[in-house]
């Protein structure tokens, strides 16, 4: 009995979700559409208590619960608690959007906490069927998400083929399971990397199950060559979902990639460590190569969303400690610019005319100069340059491929990188150097921008002590690994 | 207390004085925001005296040297210190910023709080990479330089600034980043970012070789050197006076020391394994880039030129590798410091009035301009190497240091004195002499108070080096020996 409580309490943070998210989507029904702002407050209490029960799990030894299922450790715990403070940003930026286009509805909220339960899930799963439930839980609320606004085409067609290469991503996924399941005989990850170390099974057939598995991560990360749904459904979204799909399910892929590849299949390195190298070049070229070309906004930030995607599976390639602590510092950057960058994006999107193309931002010095100035900290910082924290994420990936004397892959990251500068610099040409030919009216909502300074003054401020963030993500790494 | 914190001090005061203009910004009126900059840079110049004041300069180490940990997962370190090669350059920096702000007060544009914050944090960036004793510190201020010089060539630059200044900010990147690729190499072989434990750390031939390519990518654009000079001209040409004077005295000047501090001591056997190819390329920059100024029709272009061809006697020098020309090279890079900044000023003054900087629509302003005429024609004589300048010592001393190499080293080098000549008394003759050209140039005036001031200050320094050149080089003279020591010393004889 009591061992069923604790295993419960080790859970507990996923059951508040799951039962506030029911919540939510029930009390919606009941209530007025004008206080409809309850429902975010309600939103914002589940994120606070689920973090509350998650820091009081502690960071210990890793716990293991039903069956050894379930696994809370100290990656779990950092990824958890960032996708709680993430989604809580997102909220906070979506607010004012979501109300200006009247879909401020308990639907935004409870399926974005459904999601939030299938990325916990992930995070925490050290069983292929659980893992596959949690995936299937985030990847069906985020279809849902992105066909939100109901009444858009562009919309509808991005949630079609979310949903369409969804689906077959995960049966490819599935199929890469029900292979290694074949082969050791048991669901649970560490079960499986001990049979096939003990027993020495290296057939290509293993590794062939391992390309579908590998196929399943990068779908969810979005890396070259499965990055085809990235900017159909960064721009057939409205910006508070494309905010959300480009930063909270990102940790569960994460999470993904390292439970299968490091905690389960570390005897494959060799195998799979070229199919991360060949994906991460690849994103990092046609990433940010694309991305030139692009003139709508969230089409060129899916580009560079790709090509970060590179540079974090550069650090996850070299398969050491040092590589998964780089990557999750990446990652944990890339997040913070990518919520300031559709953050200010929101913000600066008005009623009438949201900010669609990258040409509406000309000029946007002179009408708006606190805004253009946070945008120019992101976009510096997006390409890398100190002293913003950018630079100290591209740093420590390119340290931790340098220390394996291989330079190619290094060279071909500061090529890309250059090239990366380029677009991101267009904006700041366009904000700084060009006039604007028209007045951008928009009502400046003042939490929202103290967030926002918080969040893009953080990149800056960050950049010059990035000690503290660096030793988190590394501690979080080194207790799991 | 204070004295243990001086290069700090001399590093965040622009940056604070530079950062409070941004914050005034709406809350002063003009005149306040002129006087407020002006006091800035005159207290960051200030701070930097003590340096000079306290330098012990028998010491060939690092002096004033400060210390914190503060990324201590990388072991990086805040670490500062100075030698003979970092301070005249240091003061040189503090003291163009003033140069800066004064001649900006004529040119009234817009934003003008955020321009001036703009070089007054440069000027904190640049005295930061002269200091930083740690490579990814340096590196740091390096990059970070790069920011304001964007915006200021791109906000308050010429007609075609979007293309100058992006090229100008990717081509320096290019390096750079090549350049912390070299870092993290030796990072990895040394397990530290400490500039000093480099250089004693034995490095085999092949990875010499490549690190030395990676830091001459960074410097040599920066420099810059033939044939990656292309992004000067156009950045000099779209940048205001102030950018091109900053572009021109010091940064510059950031390659060259570069390649003392980094590229030479840290691959030296590459350094000599190279040295005929680096000399080849000095020589094409001096000569060919010579020949380029002369048929220049803008005259912000033919100064630009020459800039490259002076900065070729500065790479001659070093890598010559013996005393007296790293000696030459080292002051001709603050003779160009002065001589460069000097001219971008006039032709700025030049412009301001007229609107143009075409050659041809010039012609007879000396009618007009009597003594700003004197001053520029003094300037231009200092550029073509005239002796009792300070432009003559350090072309002197280096052609010197060349005839003991090799004469014909010294031969090419020295056609540049008729070239120099040649280009600087030409541009003389169609500008100033002759008729008055056109009616804008009947309606020039003639300098104020304020602008003979700044011309007059960097004549006589122009003067004063070239008469007693001592002043640089016993700063510089144990620093120098040091150089030539660990340039000499193979690293593969360790392995």
């Amino acid at each position: 009995m009591s061992n069923l409580i604790s295993q419960l309490t080790l859970l507990s943070p996923e059951i508040f979700v799951a039962l506030m998210a029911m919540l939510i989507l029930l009390l919606d029904l009941f209530i007025q559409d004008k206080n409809k702002h309850l429902i975010y407050g309600l939103s914002q209490l589940t994120l606070l208590v689920a973090g509350l029960l998650t820091v009081s799990l502690g960071f210990s030894e890793p716990q293991f619960a039903f069956k050894d299922m379930f696994i809370f450790d100290s990656l779990a715990l950092f990824l958890k608690m960032m996708s709680f403070i993430t989604l809580s940003i997102v909220f906070i930026y979506s607010r004012n959007y979501l109300l200006n286009k009247k879909l401020l509805t308990g639907e935004y909220f409870s399926l974005s906490l459904f999601a939030l339960l299938g990325v916990m899930l992930m995070i925490s799963s050290k069983n292929l069927l659980l893992m596959y439930m949690g995936l299937e839980l985030l990847s069906l609320s985020l279809y849902a998400l992105i066909a939100l606004n109901r009444d858009d085409k562009k919309s509808n067609e991005a949630a079609i083929k979310y949903f369409v290469l969804g689906a077959l991503a995960s049966g490819l996924l599935l199929y890469g399971m029900s292979m290694l399941y074949g082969f050791s005989g048991s669901l649970d990850l560490y079960t499986i990397g001990n049979v096939i170390q003990t027993q020495e099974i290296n057939s290509e057939l293993l590794v062939f199950g391992l390309v579908f598995i590998i196929v399943g991560i990068a779908f969810k990360l979005g890396a070259v060559p499965f990055q085809m749904w990235v900017p159909d459904v960064y721009e057939g979204s409205i910006t508070p979902v494309t905010m959300m799909i480009s930063t909270v399910p990102k940790f569960a892929a994460v999470a993904m990639l390292i439970r299968f590849l490091f905690q389960g299949l570390d005897y494959l390195i060799v195998d799979w460590q070229q199919m991360l190298l060949i994906m991460a070049v690849l994103s990092m070229i046609i990433g940010n190569i694309t991305a030139i070309a692009q003139k709508k906004i969230k089409r060129m930030l899916a580009y560079s969303t790709i090509s970060h995607i590179g540079f974090i599976l550069l650090g996850f390639y070299v398969g050491t400690i040092g590589g998964v602590q780089a990557s999750i510092f990446y990652l944990t950057t890339y997040i913070m610019m990518t919520l300031a960058v559709f953050g200010l994006i929101i913000l600066l999107s008005n009623t009438q005319k949201p900010i669609e193309f990258i040409d509406d931002l000309k000029g946007l010095s002179q009408t708006k100069p606190w805004e253009a100035f946070l945008m120019m900290i992101v976009m510096f910082s997006l390409a890398g340059i100190p002293p913003t924290i950018g630079f100290y994420a591209k740093f420590s990936v390119l340290q931790v491929v340098i220390d394996q004397e291989v330079i190619w892959p290094a060279l071909v990251a500061i090529i890309m990188a250059l090239i990366g500068m380029y677009y991101y610099l267009r904006i700041i040409r366009l904000m700084y150097f060009e006039k604007s030919d028209k007045k951008l009216k928009t009502k400046t909502s003042l939490p929202m921008l103290s967030v926002l300074t918080i969040n893009a003054g953080g990149l800056l401020v960050l950049g010059i002590f990035p000690k503290t963030l660096m030793s988190i993500s590394a501690l979080a790494v080194g207790g799991s690994l | 207390m204070i004295a243990n914190h001086i290069l700090s001090i001399a590093i965040w005061s622009p940056i604070f004085f530079g950062i409070l203009l941004l914050l005034l910004n709406k809350k002063l009126s003009t005149r306040k925001i002129n006087y407020l900059a002006l006091f800035g840079a005159l207290v960051s110049f200030i701070v930097t005296i003590p340096i000079y004041k306290n330098f012990n300069t028998t010491l060939s180490t690092f002096q004033f040297q400060e210390f914190h940990h503060w990324i201590t997962p990388f072991n990086i370190n805040y670490h500062l210190g100075v030698d003979g090669f970092s301070v005249p350059l240091i003061l040189l920096t503090s003291f163009m910023t003033i140069m800066v702000i004064l001649i900006s007060y004529q040119s009234q544009r817009f934003k003008s709080a955020s321009y001036y914050s703009a070089f007054l944090i440069m000027s904190g960036l640049m005295i930061g990479v002269f200091c930083a004793l740690d490579s990814i510190l340096y590196y740091i201020f390096w990059e970070a330089m790069l920011i304001p010089m964007f915006l200021i060539i791109g906000i308050w630059g010429g007609p075609n600034r979007i293309y100058a200044t992006i090229k100008f900010f990717l081509y320096t990147v290019l390096g750079s980043l090549l350049m912390l690729l070299a870092f993290l190499y030796l990072y990895f072989k040394s397990g530290t970012f400490s500039i000093i434990d480099y250089y004693y750390l034995p490095i085999s031939l092949e990875a010499q070789i490549l690190i030395f390519l990676a830091f001459f990518m960074a410097f040599a654009v920066k420099i810059p050197m033939w044939p990656l000079h292309t992004w000067l001209p156009d950045a000099h040409v779209q940048a205001p006076t102030g950018g091109s004077v900053i572009l021109a005295a010091i940064m510059l000047k950031l390659g060259g020391y570069s390649f003392i501090r980094f590229a030479m001591p840290i691959a030296p056997d590459a350094t000599l394994l190279l040295k005929p190819l680096m000399i080849l390329l000095s020589l094409v920059a001096i000569v060919y880039i010579a020949l380029v100024a002369l048929i220049q029709k803008d005259m912000k272009k033919l100064i630009a030129y020459s800039s490259i061809s002076h900065m070729g006697f500065v790479t001659l020098g070093l890598f010559l590798i013996s005393p007296l020309a790293v000696e030459g090279a080292y002051i001709q890079m603050i003779s160009h410091g002065f001589i460069s900044a000097a001219l971008f000023i006039c032709v700025g003054i030049l412009y301001d009035q007229t609107h143009t900087r075409e050659i041809k629509n010039y012609g007879g302003v000396i009618n007009k301009m009597p003594l700003f005429t004197a001053f520029v024609v003094f300037f231009a004589m200092a550029n073509a190497g005239l002796p009792g300048t300070s432009g003559f010592v350090g072309e002197f001393m280096v052609i010197l240091g060349s005839m003991k190499e090799n004469f014909w080293i010294a031969f090419v080098a020295a056609t540049t004195l008729i070239l120099g000549a040649s280009y600087s008394l030409w541009l003389i003759k169609r500008v100033f002499y002759g008729d008055i050209g056109n009616a804008a140039v009947a309606k020039l005036s003639d300098i104020n108070a304020r602008e003979a001031m700044i011309l007059g200050a960097l004549a006589s320094l122009i003067i004063f080096v070239g008469v007693y050149p001592k002043i640089i080089s016993d700063i510089t003279n144990s620093s120098v020996l040091q150089f030539i020591e660990l340039v000499s010393f193979s690293k593969v004889g360790v392995l």
